[in-house]
């Protein structure tokens, strides 16, 4: 039985996407459309009770939370595919602190920017003029933590490409492209070489090509 | 070498390592970090996180933040001695077990610490509990422990019948809640109440508790 992973037009599903790509590991996806209310049918509820995405499949296994799946398909596939994790404990750690940095961090700002200024629109909802500047103002502290930190290491963790800066991918091409906040990222120099390293990796162009985003 | 965790006994994230520590029975020492002094702000401790926060974990060479993560690596290096936290001897479990600690990151956490941070930090700065704050935040806890309700009356323990980091992950933001006014959105719900008694009164955790003595008198 192929993987299933629901909702891939959207960004979360897309760190799923990436990591199965990365280990070589077949997959389908499923449409669910968010504007329709899709998440919220009972269906999908039995399958993941707070409504998001992605939902994955693998055989009787379910699963939800993007970080938790690309973690579990990262850990069942370590001997195919690119090493998302690290070779030691020690390096895993390192990615599980920087995944960690992106969810509590990273993310909260870039995911408020995301909904207020790409999806509000389309749900006929204002734009909240203030949230975007202070989430911005937020988003480009953590970015001038990581130009500190990538000055120091190629990616992340280190001298690998991971699961940490795989987990940035999706709403960072958000950030640069339909957002318009590409400067943000092209202004600090250490920044804005790793993301043209890890957004020209095969994997993403496929990822786009097979799960084109909502706009 | 010892493992050295930097934070303080009071804090929640501090906690939660230290809670996951005395689960596995490792050996460690915590460093003190003086908070009210601006340690966490100063380059010396800037070179470890980054970030300016508490905990940070060293252990020889390695120098590891945000709890979390801290915490899944002492879980693995100690797999063999303590309890078994992450089922790392069952890929489906250990894969449950993964879920749900991203759901207490990314459904619980951002619920209730803006209500644990009103009752018990904002005084500190001088400022009175902000209601509306803290009532939009109990409207969403309120509906994420709807969710565990109902998980929780088909298992004993939120990844299964069998506890679990992603329970522990849950132990110092709630201890610190269930002292606030608001206390009955835990109680009211049965499942959630009987979950919560359980996992606080594990002997780690009450190990742990007797130093979370956040905004209370000290005693002379």
């Amino acid at each position: 039985m192929v993987v299933k992973v629901y909702g891939p037009a959207y960004a979360s599903p897309k760190r799923v996407i990436l990591c199965l790509i990365e280990k070589g590991v077949e997959f389908e996806t499923v449409n669910v459309d968010l504007l329709k209310g899709e998440n919220r049918d009972p269906e999908f509820l039995k399958m993941q009770p707070f409504g998001s995405l992605p939902v994955t499949q693998d055989g009787d296994l379910t699963l939800f939370e993007s970080r938790a799946t690309m973690r579990y398909f990262a850990e069942k596939y370590k001997s195919q595919g690119t090493d998302l994790l690290g070779k030691t404990l020690e390096e895993k750690a390192l990615v599980d602190n920087w995944i960690d940095v992106e969810a509590t961090s990273f993310n909260p700002p870039i995911y408020a920017m995301t909904f207020q200024i790409l999806f509000a629109p389309a749900l006929g909802l204002p734009k909240d003029e203030k949230a975007i500047q202070e989430s911005e103002e937020k988003l480009a502290k953590v970015l001038d933590i990581y130009e500190e930190r990538l000055s120091k290491s190629k990616y992340l963790a280190g001298d690998f490409f991971s699961l940490a800066d795989l987990s940035h991918i999706p709403f960072t091409q958000y950030l640069v492209g339909p957002m318009g906040k590409e400067h943000m990222v092209k202004s600090r120099k250490h920044v804005s070489a790793w993301w043209d390293d890890i957004s020209s990796r095969p994997s993403w162009a496929k990822t786009l090509q097979i799960c084109p985003p909502p706009m | 070498m010892a493992l050295k965790l930097h934070g303080v006994a009071m804090s929640t994230c501090t906690a939660r390592v230290l809670t996951c520590l005395h689960e596995k029975e490792a050996e460690f020492e915590l460093v003190p970090v003086d908070l009210f002094a601006g340690e966490h702000k100063q380059p010396a401790f800037l070179a470890k996180n980054p970030f300016g926060q508490i905990p940070v974990l060293e252990d020889g060479d390695l120098t590891l933040f945000e709890s979390r993560a801290i915490s899944a690596y002492v879980a693995e290096k100690f797999k063999e001695t303590g309890y078994d936290l992450i089922r790392h001897q069952n890929p489906k479990e250990a894969a449950q077990v993964k879920v749900w600690m991203e759901v207490e990151s990314q459904q619980y956490h951002p619920a209730i610490s803006p209500i644990v941070y009103q009752f018990f930090v904002a005084p500190l700065h001088g400022k009175t509990p902000d209601e509306a704050i803290i009532n939009e935040n109990l409207e969403k806890l309120g509906k994420v422990l709807d969710i565990y309700e109902e998980k929780l009356s088909g298992s004993k323990y939120l990844a299964g019948d069998f506890y679990s980091l992603a329970d522990l992950f849950h132990l110092s933001y709630t201890y610190y809640f269930m002292k606030t006014p608001r206390a009955n959105l835990i109680n009211d719900r049965p499942h959630v109440k009987a979950w919560w008694e359980d996992i606080s009164s594990r002997p780690a955790f009450v190990e742990v508790a007797s130093g979370m003595n956040f905004g209370e008198e000290k005693k002379d």
